[in-house]
């Protein structure tokens, strides 16, 4: 009996040690919601930042035949550790008009894929938010579909299809359409319809998870108010989603203006875009600083609207609070 | 949909459980070119030393560099060519080989390995693998039909190279190799210049040649030519003479009608070779060493050159090969051939960029 009471008292005592803990605690460390936010935080330091970090410091080195094939920036000799920067390689990208037109037409390159998916992925997200919930799951997975099979294959059957012997070309033919084979393949046509197809998941998926909240009461209200449906889809419908169409072109645009893949295997050698010229700094060059000075310029080249958009969302959040 | 996603898991649990097995047993991790070996070598030297292969395959001496560089690549064995693997060496990404656990280093062609110390000095680090050439292919009938009443040049490089040639050929295709280090240095043996220069003017010149004929290029290509010579969609190739030995017996094969023959031009061509080399962090040198060791045997060399129509440096193997690859000059270039032929060796920095450089310009016609 005794010794349960001592336990008793030893286990409050604890439970208020452990209070007096825990209050210390709580004024030592962040709250617990600022430890929840650490963990993306966390990711993103490890697998962007520290990368990020790697590439820019490999921008500022020279090449040299060794393995890895650059020179370290710092270097020791006895007691003085000297650091040697190059910017011999942002000279370069900046001076040869190479660099300047692969940026400008993978900028457009991928511009008009964003636009492209945009207007064709708004629709097809809209019908996918306004069906009925039974048949909303089964379109959905029809979008997701394609990613069952290897991107790699799902680009060599459109070489199939646009192919001068391919299934397009044979249609038309034998539907006595055209009289020799459209030259499809290998053209900026080919490139843009493939990546159109590659990249139209990426818009639908965030448009549809916006749509699909969108209260059908503000639709009536704007009919019962005199709004003809186009009316309500330009003041209504459009402004509402908007966050949905900037995510969505996001998710398009910043991989599209990197893409290697496309370009490689059904585009046309007098088309060059930046991960061509990556390619060929990083491989052909065997030139690891170039290749990274070119990817650094790159991605300044994307955060700059990432941030802009940022920054006017923010303002916008802060009106609002306002009012 | 679930069986397929069965699938895909239980694919994903053999493989890592496989992995801590590979790691344990007596292995050997072999990095080669694509179709660049007779298919039951592996299998048979498997069979006979109790070691387990994996064996990747790459299509790129560039995608082989990355790797090697960067270190740490988990291969025993690569298969690097001359002006990389001179690189390479340099870069002092390989270990000397222990010849003494070689013993039938004494089957190679002591000519053949003379040679090979332009990029090798001393034969230190790499054993001569095949030797090739890069050359040209042409479609018999569609040329002829192309250049009408001309007859093919005595100077066969004339094809491509003079725009009274090439301009015909446009309407079969023209294919050339899609890379600078290939298609450059062969403009400039052309033109008389040294295709191993480090001036500048003279890759200025070798690209201007290019240009010339560039509006009758038709395809940038350096493996999927094989298929599009052998069907007939290309009837002038500039590609690699292995390459245009397959898409030749291939077009056989089918009987499509298409004739197919794989120049070796007297005025020389581009000579190659690829060795096999052990990267110094390799895991498994011992198994790696048997393994070189084992494709030297004459028996296994004969097997692969059949396999697949490059030239073997074994000199024990070629009395078990057959008269019509080693009189094929496409396969082994005769002496006469080779004196004018080059050979490439490194090149500084600067020039391989400027060489890239030149190359984006040919292509993109700027």
């Amino acid at each position: 009996m005794m010794s349960r009471l001592l336990s008793l008292r030893d286990s409050r005592e604890a439970t208020a040690r452990t209070a007096r803990r825990s209050a210390w605690w709580q004024r030592a460390l962040p709250r617990g919601q600022s430890l929840v936010t650490a963990i993306p935080y966390g990711w993103l330091l490890l697998f962007f930042l520290v990368p990020f970090l790697f590439v820019l410091q490999i921008s500022f080195s020279d090449v040299e035949i060794a393995s890895p094939p650059y020179r370290a920036l710092l270097s020791r000799a006895e007691d003085v550790v000297s650091l040697v920067l190059n910017f011999g390689n942002y000279r370069y990208i900046f001076g040869d008009p190479l660099y300047f037109d692969a940026y400008l037409s993978s900028l457009y390159m991928a511009g008009v894929t964003t636009l492209i998916c945009l207007v064709v992925g708004y629709p097809i997200a809209y019908t996918i938010a306004r069906a009925p919930e039974a048949k909303r799951n089964t379109l959905l997975m029809l979008v997701m579909l394609p990613f069952w099979t290897s991107f790699l294959v799902r680009v060599y059957a459109w070489m199939g299809i646009l192919d001068n012997e391919g299934l397009l070309n044979q249609a038309l033919l034998s539907l006595g359409l055209i009289g020799e084979p459209l030259q499809l393949m290998h053209t900026q046509l080919s490139v843009q319809i493939v990546m159109v197809y590659a990249y139209l998941p990426f818009m639908i998926l965030p448009l549809f998870s916006n749509l699909v909240k969108l209260d059908g009461r503000l639709l009536e209200a704007s009919a019962d108010l005199g709004c003809r449906p186009w009316q309500t889809f330009l003041r209504v419908t459009l402004p509402l989603s908007k966050n949905g169409v900037i995510a969505g072109s996001m998710l398009v645009f910043i991989p599209a203006v990197g893409e290697f893949v496309i370009p490689e295997l059904v585009g046309t050698p007098e088309s060059l875009m930046i991960g061509k010229v990556l390619w060929m700094e990083f491989f052909d060059n065997n030139n690891w600083p170039m290749a990274a000075s070119v990817t650094i310029v790159m991605v300044a080249l994307l955060i700059a609207p990432i941030v802009y958009l940022h920054k006017r969302e923010e303002k916008a959040l802060a009106r609002a609070a306002q009012r | 949909m679930r069986q397929r996603m069965f699938n895909v898991i239980a694919a994903g649990v053999l493989a890592a459980a496989a992995v801590p097995a590979f790691a344990n047993g007596k292995v050997l991790n072999i990095y080669n070119w694509s179709d660049y070996i007779a298919p039951d070598t592996v299998k048979n030297f498997e069979k006979e030393t109790g070691i387990k292969v994996r064996y990747d395959v790459y299509d790129s001496n560039e995608v082989l560099q990355a790797k090697i560089l960067t270190g740490r690549s988990g291969y025993d064995i690569v298969v690097p060519t001359n002006a990389f693997l001179a690189k390479q060496i340099k870069a002092g990404v390989y270990q000397p080989l222990n010849k003494a656990k070689l013993a039938n280093y004494k089957n190679l062609d002591p000519e053949v390995l003379a040679q090979a110390t332009k990029f090798d000095p001393n034969n230190a680090y790499a054993v001569p693998y095949f030797y090739g050439i890069n050359t040209l292919a042409i479609n018999a009938g569609k040329v002829k039909a192309a250049l009408g009443s001309t007859p093919l040049p005595a100077n066969e490089w004339d094809l491509l190279f003079k725009p009274e040639y090439v301009s015909k050929l446009k309407s079969c295709g023209v294919s050339v190799l899609d890379s600078p280090a290939e298609a450059l240095p062969i403009a400039a043996h052309y033109l008389g210049k040294n295709p191993n220069s480090n001036a500048d003017a003279d890759w200025q010149a070798s690209a201007n040649l290019f240009k010339q004929i560039r509006p009758y290029i038709t395809r940038f290509s350096s493996s999927g030519y094989i298929n599009e010579l052998a069907n007939g969609s290309l009837c002038l190739v500039l590609g690699y003479g292995g390459d245009l030995n397959i898409a030749k017996r291939r077009a056989e094969e089918a009987k499509n009608g298409q004739v197919l023959r794989v120049l070796a031009p007297k005025s020389g061509v581009m000579l190659w070779m690829d060795s096999m080399a052990i990267p110094k962090d390799a895991e498994n040198v011992d198994n790696a060493l048997a393994f070189i060791n084992y494709v030297m045997r004459p028996e296994v060399a004969a097997a692969n050159a059949k396999a697949v129509s490059y030239a073997t440096p074994n000199k024990a193997a070629k009395s078990q090969i057959e008269n019509k690859f080693l009189y094929d000059a496409s396969i082994y270039p005769t002496a006469e051939i080779q004196q004018k032929s080059f050979i490439q060796l490194p090149l500084e920095a600067k020039t391989q960029r400027l060489q890239t450089r030149l190359w984006t310009e040919v292509k993109t016609r700027k």
